[in-house]
This record gives C-alpha cells, structure tokens and sequence, in this order.
C-alpha cells in the first residue's frame, strides 16, 4: 500500500466515453475517494444525462438521488454559487456516477424570487423518479426546473417566503414559525 | 374504582351529583395520542401492560377527537402541522384537557429551527406540561394524575376574567432517579 494515495485521477471510464461523445462542450471532472463526478454546463445538463442513460457503455439506468448545493462562504473556490448533483447509478456494473451543474444567481437570494439563472432542466422525462427529489432541490434551494411535471414545494407549505436551505437564511427562520392563529379555550 | 367500599348492606349511597359527576370525568379521560415523535413510542409504552394507563381509567385511546377528552401532545409539531393540531383540538367536545408531552411539545426541543414550533402552548392551551426527552411512563401517569386531582377535588376549572377557561400551566416536576441496571449490560467483550 503506498504511503500517500494517489489523487485526483479521472480514470472513470464514463468520463472518456462522455468526452469524446461530446467533442465541443466544456467538460470538467473531479474525483474524491474514488467517487468521480463530472461538472457540465448548465444548457448541456439534459443532453449529457440523456447520454449517460441512453449510451450502452455508460447504461446509468437508475437514478438515486437530486441534490442541490450553496457553497455561499465555502473555504474554496467554486464555479458557481449553487450547484446540482445528479447521483446516478448503473446496476448492471455497481457503478456510481455524478453529474453536477453550478449555477449562479442574477437576483437577491433573500425571498423566493423566481430567478432566471437558477434554473436548469429536468430529468424527469430520462428517470421518472427524479420528479420528488427535484421538487425538494426547488423546495430547500429555490432552483427550479424546466419541464418539470409538477414543480410544488414537497416539504414546506406552499406559501412559504424563502428557500431556507440557502446558507443566507437564519437557521431559526424569519417568524415563519410563530406567526399563526392561536387557538383560545372557548368559552363555556 | 373503590365505590363498592362506600356502599351500605342495602346497596345504596347518597351523595352530591357534582361528585359523582367528577368522579366519572376523572375516572374515564379517554386520550387522543397526538403521537408525531420517539414521546408516541413512550406513550404506548405507557399505555401497554408493563404501565398499564388503564389502572387511571385512560386506557381507551381514541382515534377520533370527538370521543376523547384529553389530548395528548407526544412529539415535535412543524408549522405544517398546527392546522392538524388545532382543528383536532377543536374537534374535542368539552370538557376537555391537553397534556403537553416531552420537550419537544412544550419547548421545540434541540429542534430550534426555521419549522418548529417552540411549544404548542403558543398555539393551543396546555394544562399538564410533562418533562423529558422522551418523559418515562411514570411521568406521564403523573400527568393524568395531575388532571385527575384537579377534576376530582375542582370539577372544571375556573374560568378567567373574560369568562375563558384557563389552561390548569401544571408543570409535572422530574421524578426519575437513577438507577443501577438490574440485569448487568456487557458492552463488547
């Protein structure tokens, strides 16, 4: 066992085959603890998954997870203030597979304004199953999805004024939790 | 419930309506588990054999609000709750008695977030606040005892200046002493 583990080496095959499927597009890739993920950009989100599900050599045909990310204060540089993590997973080789999508926003994060940029398309059509997890993204993040079949907030009541899983807003809420109708004891 | 001791030869008693009115409340508080945590695990404990609730006459547990007169709120409430709470609170025909449960209903708990209330008192009247995380059985008998001393000796209680009911704000002080196991535990080997 060698003393430091290597780093850093992109040798997923999926990320070959994705290259040179997609010769033009900006690709990058990372990879951590053998885990690797490659960042796309937003336009090119739906083409790149309907790929990696489509294509025999990749065949990701189940997807596990949606998740969204803010790395608002995060220690290192980041492309992008949010991001979208695809969690895919190929039964066929027990492989595991991310694709991750950084978006930045072009107004205040503060409410639940509908914001243009953070917007990306949805993988609802390629894996049925991405519709909830992507309704939480929008609901936690505010990051909507286009072509979403039913894009309503999943956990928090639907007029619910901010996205509270970005980092700009207070763990204990604006008095979202204390402005409510106070039930007395009625009176005999 | 001990009524044959006071009974004569000839299998008569005379006594106040009033009394045999509060006798039945508190001998008959048939709950409605407001169970939306780990304190609904402990409310069942309480309920089964080893605690036996039925020995207090609060063995019936009802599903429907309509039949129950004491709520029991075992567990943390989300916003997204409250409506539930409070029309199911609503629901319960008077006279009627709530029992906050745990930390999590009377105070929100570790849950200080964004969703939580912070204690269902704001929200709904609470009579008994019964402490821990999650309370033992005992504790929660305690409760229904509490409520069961101010129905027998008071009736219902006493309304407020404007003709309200006011919440009995019992606090059910922590009983639990440390124990030693009975059995010993081995942890690992």
């Amino acid at each position: 066992m060698p003393d430091t583990p290597p780093v850093n080496i992109l040798d997923h095959p999926t990320l070959k085959v994705v290259r040179d499927a997609f010769p033009g597009k900006r690709l990058r890739a990372t990879e951590f603890r053998g885990q690797s993920t490659l960042i796309v950009e937003p336009a090119d989100l739906h083409e790149v998954l309907a790929f990696l599900r489509n294509d025999p050599r990749c065949g990701y045909n189940f997807l596990s997870d949606v998740a969204g990310i803010d790395y608002l204060n995060y220690p290192a540089a980041t492309i992008g203030r949010f991001a979208v993590v695809y969690n895919l997973a190929c039964h066929a080789r027990d492989d595991r597979f991310f694709v991750k999508v950084f978006l930045n926003p072009s107004l205040p994060t503060d409410g639940n304004a509908d914001d243009p940029a953070l917007c990306v398309d949805s993988a609802c059509d390629l894996w049925p199953g991405a519709e909830w997890p992507e309704r939480e993204v929008f609901d936690m993040f505010g990051i909507r999805f286009r072509n979403h079949p039913d894009l309503r907030r999943v956990l928090l009541w639907e007029d619910y004024p901010a996205h509270p899983l970005r980092k700009d807003y207070p763990l204990r809420g604006r008095g979202e939790r204390e402005q409510y109708r106070v039930v007395d004891r009625a009176s005999q | 419930m001990g009524i044959e001791a006071a009974l004569t030869a000839e299998g008569f008693a005379t006594l106040q309506l009033r009394r045999v009115v509060n006798w039945a409340r508190r001998s008959s508080l048939w709950p409605v588990p407001f169970a939306t945590a780990c304190c609904g695990i402990e409310l069942m404990g309480t309920a089964c054999s080893r605690y036996d609730l039925a020995r207090f006459g609060a063995e019936v547990m009802r599903f429907s609000p309509r039949q129950a007169d004491l709520l029991i709120v075992a567990g943390r409430i989300a916003v997204k709750m409250m409506p539930v709470l409070q029309r199911i609170y609503e629901q319960m025909s008077e006279p009627k008695w709530v029992i906050s449960m745990g930390a999590c209903a009377s105070t929100g708990g570790v849950f200080d977030t964004y969703a939580c209330v912070q204690g269902c008192d704001q929200f709904i009247p609470v009579d008994v606040y019964v402490p821990g995380c999650p309370p033992r059985p005992e504790q929660l008998i305690e409760g229904v005892m509490a409520i069961q001393r101010i129905v027998d000796n008071d009736g219902i209680p006493p309304m407020g200046p404007d003709g309200r009911r006011i919440p009995l704000g019992l606090v059910v002080e922590p009983t639990h002493v440390v124990r030693p196991q009975p059995v010993g535990i081995t942890v690992g080997r």
